[in-house]
């Protein structure tokens, strides 16, 4: 009895976490304003009981998809009896209302882990950031419960079975793909609670930057891997081998990766140098926003895609409301708070530093550019003024460019000091690597293709450059310290070096599947063969077949090449029996330098199939680089040094009411 | 002081000049690059431009999908109801592709008025109708009943 009134409960656990969230951004923040240690106090107790209702909530929906309750809407509108398990639990996230709730669940999460590993910081800054990330949280339960209650109810006319998930989303993408992706959006709130926090107490020093910057990576490295997850997914699942569209929606989710990657390079040098600071604070404000535009832009139904659901107007209207408080509020409270005394730390026209600000502005270009090509086509729309769209030539045309820019400068970085590089060291140390990137660039693709490419060429230069030039840095750093230089380097510096080694590789794999993809679009009759690319395909048999949900046309593809041992490929058409959509199942023979790509297409007149045949080298890079720069980042946050901190903020709690302003020279690093 | 003030003056003149660039370059990929949105009757009536890249929207006419026998190339008839262009496409048809269903091509127009395809695309639902296209039959007093525009 009690388990059929789980929806019902999950409700009601609903509306008291958003009590909670409530009180959590109401109380802790006029604490901190008043000096009232015990309301303070109040911000924690609140986080863990909001997390508590919440993952309540979010168990109660997953126990009606696993018990088939069809009464509960949105489950009837995405399940069915027929669903394997593992497509019942994640179809939890594959529609609207559950995947907010997903959202919600993951922020206060998040909540959770600060205030459980935040116990350090001093109590009126914690109350702060917990209380900046209650409003957050306020603001989706509210639109949770208002626009999108994932508990509604189907009564009295329950429906027998269930409509199905959506045939795309039974994939094992779908499980692992939105969960990594939400980590990283909302991570984003806790360094923006940070930089909140730091406006509101006036505490402009670099403390709160040092304590930001873990969090930030390791949000900065979930939505690394759930973009690459995102990409990898859309590649075998979407039949026609690409690996990004440059679809708004996509566009929604790299934005904040990019300001992402700037906010974590920008938060390096406040920590380090104390320089940067009101540009650190804006970027954070901006990052997240940005990651509360992605989801508008998703959740809205003003992008049609796969992963647009909502269609209803109000939701849309609501999260732009809660994007425009956020920003409005944020920008005012900076406006009216960032200290108007500059550091003036000065740093010269050549040195980290100063490649740094390069870093950040060309990032920043790159995300108003795709920013610009995503919103442009809604806001002319909005304003009535015809229905455009903006195609992928746009961004490679800006993308390329400034992303060969970037990476200029990135092969400098590392090796250049704080403060001030004498130009001449700089180029007798890497004089080498760019002569040698520039050789090695030139004549691979000769070697590889046959042929000269520029775009390979240029990709190759790039990957080279930031390769060789970290593999300098890595050996003059060693050569200096004897036998024990290498122990000597952070795990902070290996996490820089394997995160700008992985944007190497992702170029690699993108120069290298763009320019020399072998595409052929064929018709197939069982008992024929077709070449592409030196291998051979014949097709030995077709058949159907039944899976649990759904029908299939199974075709059996027989690859052969001369001096190898050959092997079978089974692409698949399958026919979802509920929804009745059909659906192509790509078959694929992954490998490290080339991948081998077969789908089928459709049932031609006279029996034949027409087949999309690909050979894509290296494709795979592109997702073992992302791979890598995620990898960098959580390397970065182990680093010891975060946690050495007692002495060192036991030193700052000291300082707890410094007026605005006068902590910001201190170069706590 | 004065050194310092002109020299910071050139550094904002000189990130002004680099915006101003970057904005102008920006703007100027974005307008080559745009894809505008036609129905079949303002093709019909000459409004569209030959040989640029646009979007074209409408449904599949029932019984105008015609396959070559020997290769993959295809044509069917991209209809509002009102009018209708003929489209010719030499690549795998969409999953979701059927007659009577709603449809985005992009593609150009040739000399002879029809539209060459270089991309299909049929989205992932049954009842799906595309926005620009649903409003655009909604305009002619076309929209078949009980599809739904976006989903």
């Amino acid at each position: 009895m009690l388990i059929r009134t789980l929806p019902e409960l999950g409700h009601f656990a609903l509306i008291l976490a958003l009590a909670m969230a409530v009180l959590q951004a109401i109380v802790p923040l006029w604490g901190a304003a008043t000096r009232r240690p015990l309301w303070m106090a109040f911000a924690q107790p609140m986080a863990w009981g909001q997390f508590l209702f919440l993952v309540f909530a979010y168990l109660s929906l997953t126990a009606s998809f696993a018990l088939d309750d069809f009464s509960v809407a949105y489950v009837a509108n995405n399940s069915n009896s027929l669903l394997p398990w593992y497509y019942k639990l994640s179809a939890v996230w594959g529609s609207h209302e559950g995947s907010v709730l997903l959202w919600v669940l993951i922020l206060s999460g998040w909540s959770f882990a600060v205030s459980l590993f935040s116990q350090r910081l001093p109590r009126d800054m914690l109350a702060r950031v917990l209380g900046v990330m209650g409003w957050i949280s306020s603001g989706f339960l509210l639109f949770i419960l208002l626009t999108s209650n994932p508990f509604e109810r189907l009564l009295p006319d329950v429906p027998t079975d269930g409509a199905d998930l959506n045939p795309l989303l039974q994939d094992f993408g779908l499980i692992v793909h939105p969960p990594m992706l939400y980590m990283g959006y909302v991570g984003f709130s806790v360094v923006f609670a940070f930089a909140m926090a730091a406006l509101l107490g006036g505490r402009l020093d670099a403390a709160w930057t040092r304590w930001a910057r873990p969090w930030t990576n390791v949000a900065w490295a979930f939505l690394t891997m759930g973009i690459a997850l995102g990409s990898w997914w859309a590649y075998y699942e979407l039949g026609w081998g690409g690996w990004w569209f440059w679809d708004p929606v996509e566009n929604a989710s790299l934005l904040p990766w990019l300001a992402g990657t700037a906010l974590i390079h920008s938060l390096a040098v406040t920590e380090k140098r104390g320089t940067f600071k009101n540009w650190t604070v804006l970027l954070a404000i901006f990052t997240f926003s940005l990651s509360l535009l992605g989801t508008f832009l998703v959740r809205s139904g003003v992008l049609s895609s796969v992963h647009a659901f909502a269609n209803d107007p109000s939701r849309g209207t609501f999260i732009l409301a809660l994007l425009g408080v956020t920003v409005g509020l944020s920008l005012a409270i900076f406006a009216l708070r960032a200290p108007r005394v500059q550091s003036l730390a000065g740093f010269g026209w050549l040195s980290r530093d100063s490649l740094l600000l390069i870093n950040n502005i060309v990032l920043v270009v790159m995300t108003v550019t795709v920013l610009l090509g995503t919103i442009y086509p809604l806001l002319l729309d909005a304003l009535g003024l015809g229905k455009i769209s903006v195609g992928p030539p746009y961004f490679n045309a800006l993308f390329v460019p400034l992303t060969a820019l970037l990476c200029l400068f990135m092969g400098l970085g590392p090796l250049a000091r704080w403060k001030r590089m004498p130009g001449r060291e700089l180029a007798r140390r890497l004089g080498g690597a760019a002569i040698v990137a520039m050789v090695v660039a030139a004549v691979l693709p000769l070697l590889y293709g046959g042929s000269f490419s520029l775009g390979v060429t240029l990709g190759l230069l790039l990957a080279l450059w930031l390769a060789l030039s970290l593999a300098r840095d890595i050996v003059d750093k060693t050569r200096r310290g004897r036998l024990g230089g290498l122990k000597k380097l952070t795990l902070a510096y290996w996490g820089m070096v394997l995160g700008h080694l992985g944007l190497a590789v992702t170029i690699v794999g993108v120069a290298m599947v763009s320019h020399y993809n072998i595409e052929r679009n064929v018709r197939l009759a069982p008992g024929q063969h077709v070449e592409v690319g030196g291998y051979q395909f014949a097709m030995t048999d077709f058949r159907e077949r039944s899976g649990p949900n759904y029908t299939a046309d199974t075709a059996t593809i027989e690859v052969t090449r001369p001096g190898r041992a050959s092997f079978t490929m089974q692409p698949e058409k399958r026919f979802y029996v509920a929804s009745g959509m059909p659906m192509t199942d790509v078959a694929l023979r992954p490998g490290l330098f080339s991948d081998l790509y077969v789908a089928l297409g459709e049932k031609l007149d006279n029996g034949d199939w027409s087949l999309r045949i690909q050979l894509k080298p290296f494709v795979r890079w592109l997702w073992l680089g992302a791979l890598m720069m995620a990898a960098g980042g959580i390397l970065a946050v182990i680093d010891r040094r975060y946690r050495r901190v007692p002495r060192r903020s036991a030193a700052v709690r000291t300082h707890e009411s410094i007026p605005p302003g006068a902590g910001a020279r201190g170069d706590i690093s | 002081m004065r050194a310092k003030r002109q020299r910071r003056l050139i550094i904002v003149v000189g990130l002004v000049a680099l915006v101003a660039i970057a904005v102008g370059l920006t703007l100027y990929a974005l307008r080559a690059n745009i894809n505008l949105f036609f129905t079949p009757s303002q093709i019909a009536a000459g409004e569209a431009p030959r040989g640029r890249t646009m979007r074209l929207g409408g449904v599949v006419e029932k019984d105008s999908v015609e396959r070559e026998s020997d290769s993959l190339e295809v044509t069917f008839r991209v209809t509002d109801f009102a009018e209708d262009v003929e489209v010719r496409y030499d690549d795998i048809l969409p999953d979701l592709f059927r007659e009577g269903q709603g449809v985005v091509v992009i593609g150009q127009l040739d000399d002879a008025g029809e539209f060459i395809a270089q991309q299909v695309l049929a989205k992932h639902d049954e009842t799906y109708m595309p926005p620009e296209v649903a409003e655009a039959l909604k305009a002619t007093g076309n929209l078949p009943d009980g599809s739904v525009p976006s989903s």
